[in-house]
């Protein structure tokens, strides 16, 4: 965990005196609606269908698990016993009370937490690999440059009024999880020929309603001159980006209209004037940084266990589990633990206050105290001694968060859709549970193999379905929910936009036509060992749109 | 009546906003529209007036710095409560050219809610929206009292610093 130190915490103490005031003044009529919701919005607050909703910042997906613990109190005193972890790491609450949620937000800074930045068109969370500083393929820790970042960005006077959101993910490892391709500014941490660390610079990717996978503007920017480079970037999209459609305002449409070498000619000219100044980092500055996060002691002989291997062949329930929902380690002896929160009856990303409190006890015991979120809205616990996985996993089932699913089928990306959401045009929640209903059968999914189902219920893309290896996005179609489906998205390494398979499918037909897919998928890959991914790029769409659209003959 | 603060004061404001169109006095202190100023410069510029510009948001301080820097005022718009062009404006001509008049922020966005990151992007005169009390303007100048950007940078612990 990063440690607040006073400074830290004195800024988050003075924003909640901040917004509790900007509250009072609009419930006493003082403060304007719409601007009220600017400001609002700024701390994640969100007035939807039924209720507000609040959004929380994790910074990175990193938390402690105090902070969880406090995350359930939160859910038990202001909410309806459960929060929903996102896509960009956070956590959201559905049923807060407006006037309460100052005192949400004081709860949060007693913890080292905060909501800020959340929404609003300006610098979102910085998020990152979940796997970041364990992972075995890994080159170094980007956390720290994460909240660097984070520092930075938070209410940076000059950008806090931006044209759109601004959303920047980090990765340092060989395999991309952050999805660095579908944000504002994507950001691989690289080392060069030479031997010098610094970053491969993607900028302009996004998903919603015009989805692009980011093009590179600078293949090596130096180490030192990232928070620089960054404020480059700000400024030329500030400046120039547009503000008169709100569906072309975001940081892609500026890149796709401007050219993509005269926007990087922009940036570097303006980064030209500020690349020398008090933005370049110092011998130093990064160690330091380095030094306010908890470094965990782990035991070399952790290897020397033996009865992990025991477990494993002697129990296949527990087997069948660690095949899906662990990770390898970089460190010998130690297993990365997946927290599936894709079980038949919940809502993807969900999790009770009971749950959340029973992992954060998990983590203490088992893992460092440290708990991580994924952006496939699962959790993770990174540092577990493989002599007490077995232990773990028990509890684990106990709580409902042991499906042996993550990377199948079921471990399903999905918004809150128009059961919570008022951007919504369809239901995802549901359509979730029928896919669930129709894919349990674990054989199956294990035949299948890696798979990503991603589903949205609207075209603002919160589910991130144009980069789903299927991507299922709801529309409303004269008041009836209707389904598009895309194949062939990927967010990863080999970023790929979906294809559109055609006319979109009525509710009721939504989950057999994922069936249909996945039936062609297994009838024409030339292998088990080619995943969905690679047989549609393969095959193409022609025989999945076939099957898909076949008229029904009697 | 807009207010004008400086540093949580009420000032009086001796400058007079001259509509475009509007025959300017002979002598004392204008702030005329940056068109106006290029299309009748040489008619305004004649040593009895001072002429401070209001600047559009679109414009690109960098490319119009020769007639920008010696003015006494220049007035920078924010036409909405949430477009923010001018905080790069201001920055760019305070921080990085070093614009030493008066930098005046003007239009909806001028209100306790915004006013401390003006002044730290280098605004030294708020003229205030009129349904704004100024009282309680001058105490949203402390609301943060520490920022991870100063003067554009600090990071906590490594090299900290005050509003």
């Amino acid at each position: 965990m990063y440690r607040y130190d006073q400074y830290d915490q004195t800024l988050v103490d003075e924003r909640v005196s901040q917004f509790r005031d900007q509250t009072e003044r609009f419930l006493a009529g003082q403060l304007p609606d719409e601007e009220f919701r600017a400001l609002r919005l700024r701390n994640g607050l969100y007035v939807q269908r039924f209720a507000p909703m609040l959004r929380i910042s994790i910074p990175y997906g990193l938390l402690a698990s105090r902070q969880l613990r406090m995350l359930a109190h939160i859910a038990r005193t202001y909410d309806k016993d459960y929060g929903h972890f996102t896509t960009r790491q956070n956590i959201q609450y559905n049923w807060p009370e407006l006037a309460r949620v100052p005192d949400i937000l004081a709860d949060l800074a007693s913890v080292q937490m905060h909501a800020i930045q959340t929404s609003g068109n300006c610098i979102r969370n910085i998020t990152s690999d979940h796997l970041a500083g364990v992972a075995a393929d890994e080159m170094l820790d980007p956390r720290p440059y994460c909240e660097l970042t984070r520092q930075w960005a938070t209410f940076h006077p000059e950008f806090n009024w931006l044209p759109r959101k601004f959303k920047i993910a980090f990765s340092a490892a060989n395999g991309d999880r952050a999805a660095i391709r579908v944000h504002d500014i994507g950001v691989q941490i690289v080392c060069n020929a030479a031997g010098e660390l610094g970053y491969t610079i993607y900028a302009g990717g996004g998903l919603g309603r015009t989805p692009i996978i980011g093009p590179m503007v600078r293949e090596f920017l130096p180490e030192a001159d990232l928070l620089s480079y960054f404020e480059a970037v700000l400024r030329v999209y500030n400046r120039l980006g547009r503000r008169d459609n709100i569906y072309k305002a975001r940081i892609k449409i500026l890149v796709k209209e401007t050219g993509l070498a005269r926007f990087r000619d922009l940036v570097e000219a303006e980064w030209e004037q500020i690349k020398d100044g008090e933005l370049r980092l110092q011998a130093g500055d990064l160690d330091a940084m380095r030094s306010r996060f908890d470094r965990f002691e782990y035991d070399d002989a952790a290897s020397l266990d033996t009865s992990f291997d025991r477990k494993l062949a002697q129990d296949t329930a527990f087997a069948a589990w660690a095949k899906r929902n662990l990770a390898v380690h970089r460190q010998p002896g130690y297993q990365i633990v997946f927290v599936s929160l894709k079980a038949s009856g919940v809502a993807p990303g969900d999790m009770t206050a009971m749950q959340m409190d029973a992992v954060a006890e998990l983590a203490d015991r088992h893992s460092f105290g440290e708990i991580r979120v994924t952006h496939d809205q699962n959790l993770v616990l990174a540092d577990v001694r493989q002599s007490e996985v077995y232990t773990l996993w028990q509890s684990l089932r106990d709580l409902g968060l042991a499906t042996p699913n993550i990377g199948l089928l079921t471990d399903l990306i999905c918004c809150p859709g128009l059961d919570f959401c008022s951007l919504a045009n369809a239901g995802s929640i549901s359509v979730a549970q029928d896919i669930f209903d129709l894919f349990d059968n674990l054989d199956d999914q294990h035949d299948i193999g890696p798979i990503k189902v991603k589903m949205s219920g609207c075209m603002n893309g919160c589910g991130h379905h144009s980069v789903g290896h299927i991507g299922i996005l709801g529309v409303d179609k004269k008041g009836e929910e209707w389904y598009q489906v895309t194949l062939g998205g990927s967010a990863e390494n080999d970023a790929s936009l979906g294809d559109r398979t055609g006319p979109s499918f009525a509710r009721d037909d939504i989950a057999p036509a994922i069936k249909k897919i996945i039936d062609v998928y297994l009838s024409l890959r030339n292998s088990e060992d080619e995943s969905f991914l690679a047989c549609y790029r393969r095959v193409g769409m022609a025989p999945f749109k076939a099957r898909l659209y076949a008229v029904e003959t009697a | 009546m807009s207010l004008l603060i400086r540093d949580g004061a009420v000032l009086s404001d001796d400058w007079l906003l001259l509509a475009d169109g509007e025959a300017p006095p002979k002598t004392g202190k204008l702030i005329v529209s940056w068109d106006r100023w290029n299309a009748e410069r040489t008619d305004l510029d004649l040593g009895a007036l001072e002429v401070g510009l209001l600047l559009p948001n679109t414009l690109d301080v960098t490319a119009a710095l020769g007639d920008l820097l010696g003015r006494p005022l220049l007035a920078l718009s924010f036409p909405s409560f949430s477009d923010g062009r001018a905080y790069s404006q201001a920055t760019l001509l305070r921080r990085r050219h070093h614009y030493a008049g008066e930098l005046r922020a003007t239009g909806q966005a001028v209100v306790r809610d915004q006013l401390q990151q003006m002044r730290t992007c280098g605004f030294d005169t708020f003229l205030l929206r009129n349904d704004q009390n100024p009282e309680l303007c001058a105490k949203s100048f402390h609301d943060l009292t520490v920022a991870y950007q100063p003067n554009l940078l600090n990071i906590s612990g490594l090299r900290p610093g005050k509003h």
